[in-house]
């Protein structure tokens, strides 16, 4: 079954992006991604370490995965502008991932500072992925900015609570004219596969994976979830309702009380 | 001259370069997922060489981790 969708002009049948913040080493990475069958992983910036061994750059190109830097620890539309331009020159790619957070507690976007620091990286020729809030008017707004897909929250980043308020997921979802990312808040595959469920095109996780007590299986069963989820969303849910709907039928029913019995 | 190189303070020739600070920190100019910034501004690649670096001047070298 051919089921791709795009971001931008590139083609992905893998519905799991992978975040590769929290795995003890590259070699469980590497492991991860194949379980994932992840074809897109992020990357981060921070001041060069000489006395880190290999790169997380060799890791990715091993396992033939694409790279999406992002612009994690960013609080300032400034900050994340230049480090999406030390990425552009450090990856040679035009994608960033694009995170600007208000608040250290609960990592939450900071949607002016998001909305900024967007429109100057599209006018830049940057194909711009930003990390928001679950508001669907924000993200249309990003939308309209020439954001090339959008990247909503469930719940804050590594808190593992899932999606908390899917009726705003769902109405994103239906208003967006461009591919909706779920990041951040997915615990476990189930998250995943609900994810998919309201319509996101794909989900990206990083700590539901690393910081499970085993990675690689858990890549693999939000693999699942994610194609679980994307199944069901194409096969149509019957509706919810209060009372219930019997599946057999009353007709045909046969009688065991002699009252019953017709002259 | 005196220049600041990822938060730290480092004495340096006059006329030093982008480059040399690249080396310093026992980069190979050909390393992957490395890039600088010169008092808030990317330097691409091709111009380390020839980036001459002012007294005062903050370069920031950065390199890809796990993230995200």
């Amino acid at each position: 079954m051919d089921d791709s969708f795009l971001i931008a002009d590139r083609e992905f049948r893998s519905r799991l992006i992978l975040g590769s913040g929290g795995f003890a080493n590259h070699e469980l990475l590497a492991r991860a991604l194949e379980a994932a069958g992840t074809e897109l992983c992020t990357v981060a910036l921070r001041r060069l370490d000489p006395a880190a061994r290999g790169t997380i750059v060799d890791v990715l190109e091993a396992a033939g995965v694409g790279l999406l830097p992002n612009t994690a620890g960013c609080f300032t539309a400034r900050d994340a502008i230049l480090t999406a331009q030390l990425a552009r020159e450090a990856f040679q790619t035009d994608w960033i991932k694009l995170e600007v957070i208000g608040d250290d507690r609960t990592l939450l976007p900071d949607a002016v500072e998001l909305v900024a620091a967007a429109e100057a990286l599209v006018d830049d020729g940057f194909v711009v992925l930003p990390y928001t809030t679950d508001d669907p008017v924000l993200a249309r707004r990003l939308e309209d900015l020439g954001c090339a897909a959008v990247m909503p929250l469930g719940s804050p980043i590594g808190s593992g609570m899932g999606i908390r308020n899917p009726y705003n997921i769902s109405i994103l979802v239906e208003r967006a004219g461009i591919p909706v990312i779920l990041d951040a808040g997915v615990g476990t595959a189930s998250d995943a596969a609900l994810a998919l469920e309201l319509g996101c095109d794909a989900v990206l996780c990083a700590s539901a994976i690393s910081r499970a007590h085993d990675p690689v299986a858990m890549a693999r069963a939000i693999r699942l979830g994610v194609q679980a989820g994307r199944l069901a969303s194409g096969a149509g849910r019957i509706p919810r309702r209060l009372y219930a709907e019997a599946s057999t039928p009353e007709e045909g029913m046969p009688a065991f009380d002699a009252r019953a019995v017709t002259e | 001259m005196i220049v600041t190189v990822n938060g730290e303070r480092r004495q340096l020739p006059a006329s030093a370069t982008v480059a040399n600070v690249v080396e310093l920190l026992e980069v190979s100019p050909g390393a992957r997922g490395v890039a600088v910034a010169l008092d808030g501004e990317v330097v691409t690649r091709s111009r380390w060489a020839q980036t001459e670096l002012a007294d005062g001047a903050r370069i920031e070298v950065v390199a890809a981790i796990q993230g995200g």
